[in-house]
């Protein structure tokens, strides 16, 4: 995984409510068993005017300005809906690294995190009042316009760590293997009717 | 220190941690083929082994068909990948499967309780948004990420942030020709569609008491639609009474140990959660959305809203686009196409046999094209041996093989763009039944109903049934 620091980047806005894992990466656009191969369907339901993909040039995400950029701006409840983790790796694979939203829903924040992009929970509405490149860095746990503006912003301390050095969390949590086996082992003394 | 019942089967599994995260002793796991399948595969590429096999259970239910003499492939141009690719770890692993032509095969979250795979206190964790829906049994049941589901298989725990908590208390009993369904659009329409966000919900109150266990099943389904983080109900008698002997319940000295362990599992008088609401089941009726998120739903003798929400204009007029309704218009006026029933939220034998009820000796309208899928293959069985399949068909409803079906829409058979379904499923989402097609969300019963009526309607709404005279 891609290990985050700081990203400077223009952000899209696509500031609306409730937008849900269906409409980031619709079901019929996952097609295979693979966490790659998902970028083409990011919002396809929005991006494309027919099923030839002409794109919709009214949707923000296919105006020239916002080609390449890192950072998304979203509503809130931002990630609704199925648990589907292709949504995450449909905006990763697209080349977003944050999204910043008043509020997300739970396991689409976990899985952000879990796929390098940084969650930053704040209004971008005053962000994007401001016209120009947006710089989100991790370690100040800032966002900062380019009239030099700046808002900070909160995450656990586990998921920074985990997002700045690109953890795998498996490979970290076996490291606990023998303590999580001792607690299964007294567990199942307590609890034998718990295990099959 | 009095505690709630989150805080009591969360203390027990943690294994590590502190106030704002603990690494979690993971109880059972589930997948299927849709977000599982790929978890399995990942973790098989990196070589590493899965903790408790015997704890994993696996279901093809997303993507494969619910047409009779269905196979491996699929109406969804690539599902045969899915399917074989989930089958394949899932056997190399040493997992239960239950696979296409099993008599046990279903949607997980129905197929779970079933089978007893989910008791009162375990964790239960399934890469799908509604796991909560198990809640209903007193468990710890939330949904995760793949990439979750591959640290929960490796190491049998999940490292999670602790949860607000929240009690939805409804006083009172729910009248006669309400059904959990509607108490659940009801509240999501009070608190909104993040109304609960993050939280681990407690459904308690009488009404919640008087509910059966599959009723608590559909309410605990759609605080997904809260944005919650799972739902919990206390078990009771109910809750032992369904459980008992089912196939992967504990059995003998196991079972009657479980249930002293299952005596404490509810909240303590004095616990204190971080935020409280109170509902009186008095004031709910039989409810339905009108728009492209689960809040956006009224009564079924009300109206799609004319005064705009201070905020998000644009938004609802768009959603009112979307699903070509006016503002202030009746939604008892809006003419339907097609009807469905399944899904993890209303596919289970009692939602079947109240919509039946409704069913028996009607027609559903001309222009209405209606499927019904049982939720598992037991709930199947157990419907045609009642004679449910028949009025199904009678009615003209397609009887169907159990799965996901047409809850969502993944490439294979879709409702049609201009199709306006009265759907018993849990999401409203623009494109969710296929491309173009607009979802209305209610009860199985008031599907049912607005199947026969040709326009959403309940059962209310419909003509008496001419009496049989005797010649």
């Amino acid at each position: 995984m891609i290990r985050f620091t700081k990203v400077e980047s223009l952000m899209v806005p696509l500031v609306c409510d409730n937008i849900n894992t269906d409409a980031i990466i619709p079901s019929k656009e996952i097609r295979t068993v693979s966490k790659n191969g998902l970028a083409d369907g990011l919002f396809a339901g929005w991006r494309y005017l027919d099923s030839d993909r002409t794109p919709d040039p009214s949707f923000v995400l296919n105006q020239r300005l916002y080609a390449g950029a890192e950072i998304l701006g979203g509503g809130e409840n931002f990630g609704c809906g199925s648990s589907r983790e292709q949504a995450v790796w449909a905006l990763a694979e697209y080349g977003f690294r944050v999204i910043i939203a008043p509020s997300f829903n739970s396991i689409f924040r976990r899985n952000c995190i879990r796929n390098g992009i940084l969650p930053v929970q704040l209004d971008p509405g005053p962000v994007i009042a401001v016209p120009g490149p947006v710089t989100v860095d991790l370690e100040q746990r800032s966002v900062t316009a380019s009239d030099g503006r700046q808002w900070s912003f909160a995450i656990e301390e586990e998921a920074a760590t985990m997002l700045t050095l690109g953890l795998d969390e498996i490979e970290f949590t076996l490291k606990s293997r023998d303590k999580i086996d001792a607690f299964r082992d007294a567990d199942r003394a307590e609890r034998p009717w718990a295990y099959l | 220190m009095p505690k709630t019942l989150f805080e009591k089967i969360w203390n027990r599994h943690a294994i590590d941690g502190d106030d704002q995260a603990s690494l979690l002793l993971i109880d059972r796991i589930l997948l299927h083929e849709r977000t599982g399948g790929v978890a399995l595969k990942s973790l098989a590429e990196t070589g590493r082994e899965i903790a408790t096999p015997s704890h994993v259970f696996v279901t093809m239910d997303h993507v494969v068909d619910t047409l009779p003499g269905r196979t491996d492939d699929t109406l969804m141009p690539t599902g045969r990948d899915f399917i074989t690719t989930t089958r394949r770890e899932a056997l190399a692993a040493g997992l239960t499967i239950f696979d296409i032509d099993d008599p046990r095969q279903g949607i997980v979250h129905v197929i779970s309780p079933e089978q007893g795979i989910v008791l009162p206190g375990l964790t239960l964790v399934c890469p799908d948004s509604h796991t909560c829906s198990q809640g209903a049994l007193g468990a710890l049941a939330w949904g995760i990420g793949s990439t979750e589901a591959e640290h929960a298989l490796a190491t049998g725990s999940l490292r999670v942030n602790r949860p607000a908590t929240m009690r939805i208390t409804v006083h009172g009993a729910l009248r006669q020709g309400t059904t959990a369904k509607d108490l659940a659009l009801h509240i999501i329409r009070r608190l909104g569609s993040s109304g609960a966000k993050g939280s681990a919900v407690e459904f308690a109150g009488s009404a919640v008491d008087d509910l059966e266990v599959e009723g608590r099943m559909t309410l605990c389904n759609m605080a997904a639609e809260l944005a919650a983080f799972t739902a919990v109900i206390a078990p009771d008698q109910k809750t032992i009474a369904f459980l008992q002997d089912r196939p992967f319940a504990p059995k003998g000295e196991a079972w009657e140990m479980a249930m002293r362990h299952w005596q404490d599992l509810r909240s303590d008088p004095d616990a204190e959660f971080d935020t409280e609401y109170a509902f009186d089941a008095c004031e709910v009726v039989p409810m339905v959305t009108w728009g492209t998120s689960p809040d956006q739903a009224v009564p079924l003798v009300g109206a799609v809203p004319d005064v705009l929400a201070a905020t998000g204009d644009e938004a609802e007029a768009r959603t009112r686009d979307y699903m070509n309704v006016m503002p202030g218009a009746a939604v008892s006026d809006l003419s339907i196409t097609a009807a469905f029933i399944g899904s993890c939220t209303n596919s289970r034998l009692s939602d079947l046999r109240r919509a039946a009820s409704v069913l028996k000796g009607r027609r559903i309208a001309s222009h209405v094209r209606a499927i019904c899928v049982p939720g598992s293959g037991q709930v199947k069985a157990a419907a045609e041996s009642e004679g449910i399949d028949k009025l199904f068909r009678d009615a003209g409803f397609e009887w169907r093989e159990p799965g996901c079906s047409m809850c969502f829409f993944a490439g294979g058979e879709s409702f049609a763009a201009d199709d306006r379904v009265i759907s018993s499923t849990n999401r409203n989402f623009e494109r969710r039944q296929g491309p173009g097609t607009r979802t209305h969300l209610a009860s199985p019963e008031t599907v049912a109903a607005s199947a026969v009526l040709g326009r959403i309607g309940g059962v209310a709404d419909l003509p008496p049934l001419q009496r049989e005279t005797d010649a």
